[in-house]
């Protein structure tokens, strides 16, 4: 069954900047405008504009609401204060990951849920499942709001100099994971974060969907003099990648564990802290997992891809690649998956097999670059 | 869409320039444009005689890979060095120093088989 494709606010902007469309998560979204290697240079370099208004929503309001959060994310919500953000994720009940998201704090009764795009639904009733227990009324208390805004991330090292000029709030100063509401390009009300997904620095821009034409227009003039350009979900991808970011579908899913996944970091054993299937990560963490999510580089030539056996020096398969490319910073080809325990250490020769053939390789620390 | 037009064409886009008993291979503009960015190209059947339609070596780029096909039966003289010290000359000169192969051609009425380029140009509008 093949459901019709949703598209964003800016879908006739990016298609008129040049962008090829491909389906994405559901939605028609732009892969590339010149060329992955390029973008990404963007990106690494100057500044380049994604449209991710693909991206879910979902506020949550009122007196329970940290508590609420607190239950279905396994970060510790009260280490927020307003103003800040935190990278968690929602255990699934079975020790999985139901989603990974960013968790925005406005006020103590006042927080924003950024999920994946493919996960919107999933993910909302994942929530009205949990949301009664502490008296969250779903369409009240727990707004799907994915439908109404759409969002750019703004990314690279001269992103916040140039988005300045569009708010008299002092955003140039702003550490990595914070938030604020803002007036911005004239757009009153909008979201503003110093997060993204390229390890470049930058921010995220939230507006209604009515303002999507403004805001890209007062962006793009804005950035001008930076040479600003518009960037692909391919570029996306690689830069997330050589970051070492995980991708909720690629590298994390329904069956893998965060502790397996090395996010154990966002895995908060605090007293307090009685999030779902926190038993079960308690206990793997004690144990040790039979496999973790390693990154790895490659010493032959060739490009790793998604599915490609993970072998060890007798040939034997100790795991399989969740992500590969070739990495347009290092260009060497390099990639994420996961590797039984015994093989997981940093520096560990490992083989990853492409099409029939085995290419030498190396457990490698993440972020690839620096 | 560059589509030179002293070249031979096949339907899977590559494009065969004729030199006498040999032929230069390569693939088009086209290709090289919905591929993206060549990140290298593996040929390891030089020296080899592959019959038309066999595949004489992959072009990874940096979301996919995929196969080059012989346009004709040939034997494969010679891999571009070019490409090889740098595969990016496949998307900025996919006709010129980005050509892929020399093969020496073993089938020489194979060529009526391919297209000219106006009819590759109108399989591309298609």
């Amino acid at each position: 069954m093949t459901e019709e494709l949703k598209v964003t606010a800016f879908k006739d902007i990016v298609e008129k900047a040049g962008g090829r469309m491909v389906p994405f998560a559901g939605f028609l979204m732009p892969v590339q405008f010149t060329s992955i290697n390029a973008e990404h240079e963007t990106v690494r370099n100057g500044v380049g504009v994604f449209d991710v208004s693909h991206m879910g929503e979902f506020w949550v309001k009122g007196p329970n609401a940290a508590k609420f959060i607190q239950r279905i994310t396994t970060n510790n919500v009260y280490d927020l204060v307003d103003g800040r953000v935190q990278y968690s994720c929602m255990p699934n009940g079975k020790g999985g990951i139901v989603d990974d998201l960013l968790v925005y704090r406005f006020k103590e009764d006042l927080y924003f849920l950024v999920v994946n795009a493919s996960n919107i639904d999933k993910d909302y009733n994942w929530c009205v499942q949990h949301a009664a227990e502490f008296g969250i009324v779903p369409g009240k208390d727990l707004i799907n709001a994915s439908g109404e805004y759409c969002q750019l991330a703004i990314q690279g090292p001269l992103a916040l100099k140039a988005m300045q000029k569009l708010t008299e709030s002092s955003i140039e100063d702003m550490e990595y994971y914070h938030c604020r509401i803002i007036t911005f390009a004239g757009i009153e009300n909008a979201i503003f974060s110093t997060t993204g997904y390229t390890g470049s620095g930058g921010c995220e821009v939230y507006v209604k969907n009515e303002y999507a034409a403004k805001l890209w227009k007062a962006v793009f003039e804005a950035g001008a003099e930076y040479e600003i350009k518009p960037i692909g979900l391919g570029a996306r991808d690689t830069l997330r990648l050589e970051s070492g970011f995980c991708l909720y579908g690629n590298d994390i899913d329904d069956t893998t564990s965060p502790i397996e996944a090395g996010l154990g970091w966002i895995t908060k054993m605090v007293d307090g802290n009685d999030f779902i299937d926190r038993e079960k990560m308690e206990k793997m963490k004690a144990e040790g997992p039979a496999r973790r999510l390693k990154g790895f580089v490659l010493e032959d030539k060739g490009i790793p891809r998604q599915h490609c056996e993970i072998c060890n020096a007798a040939g034997e398969k100790i795991g399989e690649v969740t992500s590969g490319t070739m990495s347009p910073t290092l260009k060497i080809g390099l990639g994420m998956g996961y590797i039984a325990n015994e093989y997981s250490k940093l520096g560990t020769e490992i083989f990853i097999k492409v099409r029939d053939k085995m290419l030498r390789a190396k457990v490698a620390k993440t972020p690839f670059w620096k | 869409m560059n589509i030179p037009e002293d070249l031979k064409f096949t339907k899977d886009h590559e494009w065969l320039k004729v030199e006498g008993e040999f032929a230069l291979v390569g693939i088009t503009d086209y290709a090289q444009s919905q591929l993206g960015d060549v990140a290298f190209v593996e040929v390891e059947t030089v020296g080899e005689t592959l019959e038309k339609e066999e595949s004489l070596g992959t072009i990874e780029a940096v979301k996919t890979v995929s196969d080059v096909f012989m346009p004709v039966s040939g034997e494969i003289i010679e891999f571009n060095q070019l490409i090889q010290d740098d595969p990016s000359l496949v998307n900025s000169d996919p006709y010129g120093d980005g050509w892929l192969v020399k093969i020496k051609m073993t089938e020489a009425d194979e060529l009526d088989e391919l297209l000219d380029a106006d009819a590759y140009e109108k399989m591309l509008e298609e």
